[in-house]
């Protein structure tokens, strides 16, 4: 409202939803307001040409309606073009529960991070959505952002002043590194908190910008923790976990393994509020500190595999030795003593062997 | 400038890029010759050396694989040299087979799928009703691209702002990409479904230039309907075996074929 009230380029376009939330921007801007009628791909293209005659547009409509409906519009019409069109989408994830999977929003960062141009966003709670959609509005060409459903908490104590694409740290240190971006940010931070109460420190960043991507951020966490954890209410593929995967598939050197939280593949196809569904799909703050707590303990029995194959690896060199030793000296050890430890080799061979099957089974 | 001549230099440019690109399309650049020579020769108001002037009619190509033909039509008319016809669609040429706006003055809208200038348009010109210009914007359809039910989201919003700077045009050959619209989708009552929806419509001869100028100038006022020119045309007007064709949708012309085109182009008179 006080960005519409300060610069008249500003203009709001609705595919005929918002129902009593648009409504007081519809009376005190009533030039600035549009109802397009429920048509998005038309939404998207009158934006554009909009936006190419120099205004600011929002377009705005819940669930997969503002992007997929008319993803078409929005790659060549808004990105090719680099239009000044803000796509704004109400209700990431399962904030629609009950009303099914036409109105679950599981995929649409993976999809609109793909195109070219566009800056994504998915606030977590009201300060990161007052920041990023005054970036949105100060930056130029689109964006998308991908927000909750209204009624959402403050999380962060203060007001936000991060720069585009920066992340921003709640808990800056820890052995776990949680990341965690949009609306799933308040039961990460629980998650984080009953992470504690076990002794398993975490240190939790939340990523408003999914595109840029604080990439910076991600390499430090992958080299100075022991596991990095994605949590997002987005399908695993190519949302944050994806983008993180992308990032640590391309570095370098000793890092921490990814755990992706998120909707598996399949749809989600259970009924049920927000936070039913949540639990259902492993996204409640118990399952993702048990998520965490299984990772951990998987990777504490890797770490462990890795150093019991290492001393065998040691231990077969060095019978190797022996042998290298006992076929040059071999005149002058007697050939009863020689038999006996061509045994004793055998024997710790054997026993070599079988360590490492049962390793390898385990 | 010469609309007839104009119209006649867009042809043989078509050819000869379709020709030297081997590219397609040569069949729907040949049907809206007349309608773009038209427009660029008399209708628009614009500026070769100021391509983003302010004031200009906005003109958007919405069946953008004839995208060869503005090409021709920008490049006669000064936007840029017509060498940079020569090598479109080869490897390295800033023109490709659908129209694109990058590095190119004098696009307005880069386009290629089909059903979204009418909405793009629509958006310019509500832009210009609510900020008070005086520029009109006209927007170039296919019969075919009128199956998109993106259009008719657009034709319902243009009606209902009265945007009376707002010109769709339809270059109505009746032959879309695998047959005719009669037999594909129909369209028709064609005119009487753009009246329905609330527009004007005018129903020309899309080669004739005296009606098209007639059913173009349209003055600049808001408030009424947009206006809807229903072109008919013959698809690859102007070269005998081109004409009322598919094949000539895709084919592009070349050895005897292409010798026998521009020999029909050359021998054409400007009446």
């Amino acid at each position: 409202m006080n960005i519409a009230r300060q610069d008249k380029r500003v203009m709001l376009l609705t595919a005929d939803l918002g129902f009593g939330v648009l409504t007081p921007f519809a009376e005190a801007f009533p030039n600035q307001f549009l109802n397009v009628g429920v048509a998005e791909q038309n939404m998207s293209g009158v934006a554009s040409g909009l936006a190419l005659e120099g205004k600011i547009v929002f377009t705005y409509s819940i669930g997969n309606f503002p992007t997929m409906r008319c993803l078409e519009q929005i790659r060549n019409d808004v990105c090719y073009h680099n239009a000044n069109v803000k796509i704004v989408c109400i209700g990431g994830g399962f904030c629609y529960g009950p009303l099914g999977i036409s109105h679950h929003a599981t995929e649409d960062l993976a999809i609109m991070r793909s195109l070219p141009q566009i800056k994504v966003m998915a606030p977590g709670d009201l300060s990161e959505t007052r920041l990023v959609t005054q970036m949105a509005y100060e930056t130029a060409g689109p964006c998308y952002l991908r927000l909750g459903r209204g009624g959402e908490s403050n999380i962060h104590q203060n007001a936000l002043k991060f720069p585009l694409g920066q992340g921003i740290p709640l808990i800056p240190e820890g052995d776990v590194a949680l990341l965690s971006t949009g609306g799933i940010f308040g039961n990460a931070v629980k998650a984080q908190e009953m992470l504690a109460t076990k002794g398993v420190s975490a240190s939790l960043h939340t990523l408003p910008f999914l595109k840029p991507l604080d990439e910076g951020l991600i390499e430090h966490l992958a080299q100075t923790s022991r596991l990095v954890v994605t949590v997002e209410e987005h399908s695993v593929i190519g949302g944050l976990g994806g983008a993180v995967a992308e990032v640590l598939a391309e570095l370098h050197g000793p890092k921490a393994p990814l755990v992706r939280i998120g909707l598996q593949e399949g749809f989600s196809c259970e009924v049920g509020d927000q936070e039913y569904l949540r639990e259902i799909y492993g996204l409640s703050p118990v399952a993702i500190s048990q998520r965490v707590k299984a990772a951990l303990q998987k990777s504490d029995q890797i770490g462990q595999l890795r150093n019991f194959n290492k001393s065998l690896f040691e231990m077969q060199e060095k019978i190797q030795n022996i042998q290298i030793l006992l076929s040059e000296f071999g005149q002058v050890v007697s050939s009863d003593a020689k038999g006996r430890i061509q045994e004793a080799l055998v024997d710790l061979k054997w026993s070599v062997n079988n360590n490492e099957l049962s390793s390898q089974i385990r | 400038m010469d609309t007839r001549e104009l119209a006649l230099k867009i042809r043989k440019h078509a050819v000869m890029m379709t020709h030297r690109g081997r590219s397609s399309h040569v069949g729907s650049v040949l049907s809206m010759a007349d309608i773009v020579a038209v427009l660029y020769g008399r209708i628009l108001r614009k500026r070769h050396d100021d391509p983003n002037w302010p004031e200009r009619d906005r003109f958007i190509l919405s069946k953008g694989h004839a995208g060869a033909g503005i090409y021709a039509a920008l490049a006669e008319t000064g936007f840029f040299p017509v060498k940079w016809l020569k090598n479109h669609c080869a490897p390295g040429s800033k023109l490709c087979g659908h129209v694109s706006h990058i590095g190119i003055p004098g696009v307005e809208l880069s386009t290629g799928s089909l059903g979204h200038g009418l909405s793009v348009g629509a958006g310019m010109a509500y832009a210009a009703k609510i900020d008070q210009k005086s520029f009109r914007v006209f927007v170039l359809l296919s019969d075919g691209e009128c199956d998109e039910g993106s259009n008719w989201e657009a034709i319902l919003f243009a009606a209902h702002h009265h945007l009376g700077n707002l010109v769709a045009i339809v270059d109505y050959n009746k032959l879309q990409s695998l047959g005719p619209p009669s037999e594909t989708l129909g369209l028709e009552p064609f005119g009487a479904k753009w009246r329905a929806f609330g527009w004007q419509v005018k129903e020309v001869d899309g080669h004739d230039h005296e009606q098209l100028i007639a059913s173009l100038d349209i003055p600049v006022e808001c408030g009424y309907p947009p206006t809807c020119v229903i072109a008919h045309t013959t698809k690859g007007k102007g070269i005998s075996f081109m004409e009322n064709t598919v094949l000539w949708h895709y084919r592009s012309p070349q050895g005897e074929e292409f010798e026998a085109a521009m020999a029909e182009l050359k021998e054409a008179i400007i009446a």
